[in-house]
């Protein structure tokens, strides 16, 4: 009996005492977190996607505690749904961000963009820009590799086979740039979703001079400055032969797109035209 | 026992088709495009303009800082255009284009065959000809040659190396050099030896080669310090440090130049045009381009202007073949193949390679079976396939750790692999992105 009664007093004795260092050590070496983090974290999307510049949710939750203006943070993912959430558990003021979007700007499918030599090479965009221009006259063009398409984590991305070229799914896409970073050409870049997903673009970054770029590719933006012209918002700049619609400025009118001698500018998500030269742009008009 | 290099190579087939043609020279094309260029550095500054005349030989772009090269026109006639054509890559690059207008040298330029063996210029003058003349190593590696001769302060050149291995399958120009040009490969030799002071000067030639040996051990008796060496063949002993530690059996450390070991490494075409540039004073504008290929009709080794189109040298030799699928600029290990045929030729270019699909195409790649080939067959002691992975990874530090930059895209690994895995294709992207990282480091 003696020693039943031995062994539980040493072992409640040593458990004590173990339980007495623990204590003072969490109160000596304690780390004092705001609690606010893990609620900010709580309402992020934990998709730890990088879109926000941080790495992973709970980094952008302690910057968005730590700093004391917000309002140039945002989650892309989230929306501002999740942003005005975060600010009411901050207190802080957020900007409200307009919804972005992934847009691949070349349309340089195999019909419209001829091929000229074959690539037997890694698959891998990085190491064919690394090697290379590319399989068509174009030099500015896509690979048609997929980096973009491996590195969207949502699904938002994939090849179409017979264009040879990634297409973005709307409803998918977050808008974390991982694809804009993976694309060695720069092809793809982040714009304004527009209301209603409504959104025009110079589906091209070829900044050969017009003759040339015509020759590798039918609809590649010549740099002849029509739609340049044609703009009443000032919206769309002409530099090195390639022209680029500023999507703050642009009010949608659709002038640009009639005008455009290649068919280089997209218009996306429009209702049908009624006026003369509809038939034309609707040909044009991608829908995805 | 013939020497040779003792860590890793590999024995493609040697394939040296134009072996006994002997150099034909290309008559001057209607027009060339020089691009500014051809060398590793910066791009010259062009000089001309447009409308203006130029004679063969004359100076259209001034060296654009150290490690960069003049460039010379290589024809007479008139500057039409300076606009941007492709590349070797495929990308844009600056180019001159002249349309010839007959066949006028530049005055100075002596453009008899006669052999002068007297040289009358300090090491001091040489350096400054050689810089001036725009030579460039004409082994592939395009790096200025009067750079090469000036070693850094502090260190001390022993042995100059004279690299005759010519290793590449298929080409055959250096080779024909030695054969026709002895006299004179030896006595740019004697002046690279004078430019650099060092006594001893050793031709590397791989006994593939057996009446360039012979030729060069019998003309070397008339010339003090030049011995010939055999070496056995193996790719890539045509590397530098391949070759130096063929020769010498001294290892050149990891991220240094030859001249840490007193070597100096220079390729027998580069002897020939600083023997060229010093004694006649005649400018790198042509170079011996080896186009060959099992199908076409004359293959041979041309002497070619610098900025004739690929398409007009393609003609030269027969036309291009229908079979043909691929065409490579320089060697089929190391070469690039063109995407576009309307580009021109370089100070680099050492030969033209038109292969038809059999011997071309690249298998399937499959599944990395640890069989460890890659890693004996680097000639630099690399782990090629943990190169490709992290390269692949992107964990470019990882691949810094692992040497990636010792890497001499040799591609002896791509070669020798079972699995035909594409290694040289990324460690090549993983180099690239190495290279960036450390350089932002500086």
């Amino acid at each position: 009996m003696d020693v039943v009664i031995i062994t539980i007093v040493s072992l409640a004795g040593l458990g004590a005492i173990a339980a007495f260092i623990l204590f003072l050590a969490s109160k000596k070496f304690q780390v004092f977190e705001d609690p606010r983090i893990d609620d900010v974290e709580e309402v992020l999307p934990a998709t730890n996607c990088g879109g926000c510049g941080f790495p992973g949710c709970r980094a952008f939750a302690e910057a968005l505690v730590k700093a004391d203006d917000i309002s140039s943070l945002n989650c892309p993912v989230g929306g501002d749904e999740t942003m005005q959430k975060v600010a009411s558990i901050l207190g802080k003021e957020v900007s409200k961000a307009a919804p972005m979007l992934a847009v691949v700007r070349c349309n340089g499918s195999c019909s419209n963009r001829p091929q000229v030599n074959r690539y037997q090479g890694a698959e891998s965009c990085a190491v064919a820009a690394s090697l290379y221009s590319g399989e068509t006259g174009c030099s500015y063009g896509c690979y048609g590799l997929a980096d973009c398409v491996r590195a969207c984590k949502f699904d938002a991305m994939y090849m179409d086979k017979k264009m040879g070229l990634p297409v973005v799914i709307e409803d998918n896409c977050v808008a974390c740039g991982a694809c804009v970073d993976a694309c060695p050409k720069n092809i793809i870049e982040m714009r304004k979703k527009g209301p209603k997903g409504r959104r025009i673009f110079v589906s091209c970054v070829n900044r050969d001079k017009g003759g040339v770029a015509r020759k590798s590719c039918t609809v590649a933006c010549i740099g002849c400055k029509k739609c340049q012209k044609e703009c009443p918002f000032d919206a769309i700049t002409v530099e090195n032969n390639l022209a680029y619609i500023d999507y703050e400025k642009c009010k949608l009118c659709r002038k640009c797109v009639i005008v455009c001698p290649t068919n280089a500018i997209h218009e996306i998500n429009f209702p049908p035209r009624k006026k003369p030269g509809a038939q034309k742009a609707d040909a044009e008009s991608v829908k995805v | 026992m013939l020497k040779t290099f003792t860590t890793g190579g590999v024995h493609p087939n040697e394939n040296k088709i134009t072996a006994s043609s002997a150099i034909e020279r290309v008559a001057a094309p209607a027009t060339v495009s020089i691009p500014v260029s051809q060398h590793i550095g910066a791009p010259s500054e062009i000089l001309v303009k447009r409308g203006d005349q130029v004679m063969a030989g004359e100076l259209i772009a001034k060296s654009g800082g150290f490690v960069s090269a003049n460039i010379h026109s290589s024809v007479s006639g008139m500057v039409t255009k300076i606009e941007d054509i492709p590349s070797v890559s495929g990308y844009t690059q600056k180019a001159v284009t002249i349309k010839r207008e007959g066949d006028i040298w530049d005055e100075s330029i002596d453009t008899s065959d006669i052999l002068i063996k007297e040289i009358s210029l300090s090491p001091s003058e040489i350096i400054k000809r050689v810089g001036e003349a725009g030579i460039v190593g004409l082994g592939g590696a395009t790096f200025p040659s009067h750079v090469k001769l000036s070693p850094p302060p502090g260190k001390v050149c022993e042995i100059l190396l004279i690299n005759g291995v010519e290793c590449e399958p298929f080409l055959t120009g250096d080779h024909r050099i030695m054969v026709e040009k002895g006299e004179e490969v030896l006595t740019g030799i004697t002046i690279l030896m004078k430019a650099l002071g060092v006594t001893k000067a050793v031709i590397g030639i791989e006994n593939n080669k057996p009446d360039a040996i012979k030729r060069m051990i019998e003309l070397s008796k008339n010339y003090a310090g030049i011995e010939v060496q055999p070496l056995k063949v193996k790719y890539p002993q045509g590397g530098e440090k391949q070759l130096i530690k063929a020769i010498t059996q001294r290892e050149v450390p990891s991220g240094k130049l030859p001249v840490e070991v007193g070597a100096v490494v220079h390729n027998v075409g580069t002897a020939y045009a600083v023997y060229e540039a010093v004694q006649k004073k005649k400018p790198l504008i042509e170079r011996v381009v080896t186009v060959t290929g099992p199908t076409i009709k004359k293959p041979g080794n041309y002497l070619v202007r610098i900025g004739t189109s690929v398409e007009d040298l393609i003609e030269v030799a027969g036309g291009l073949p229908d079979d043909v699928v691929k065409v490579v600029s320089g060697g089929p290990m190391m070469g690039k193949a063109l995407p576009k045929l309307n580009t021109p030729v370089a100070k680099g270019m050492s030969g033209l390679l038109l292969l038809p699909q059999e011997i071309t195409s690249r298998k399937e790649s499959q599944n990395c079976i640890k069989c460890a080939k890659c890693v004996s067959a680097c000639p630099m002691g690399l782990s090629p396939y943990l190169l490709m992975t992290v390269s692949q990874k992107e964990l470019f530090e990882r691949a810094i750790e692992e040497d990636i930059m010792d890497c001499i895209e040799c591609g002896s690994c791509s070669f020798t692999c079972p699995s035909s895995r594409p290694l040289l294709d990324y460690i090549r992207f993983g180099k690239a992105e190495a290279g960036n990282i450390l350089r932002s480091k500086k």
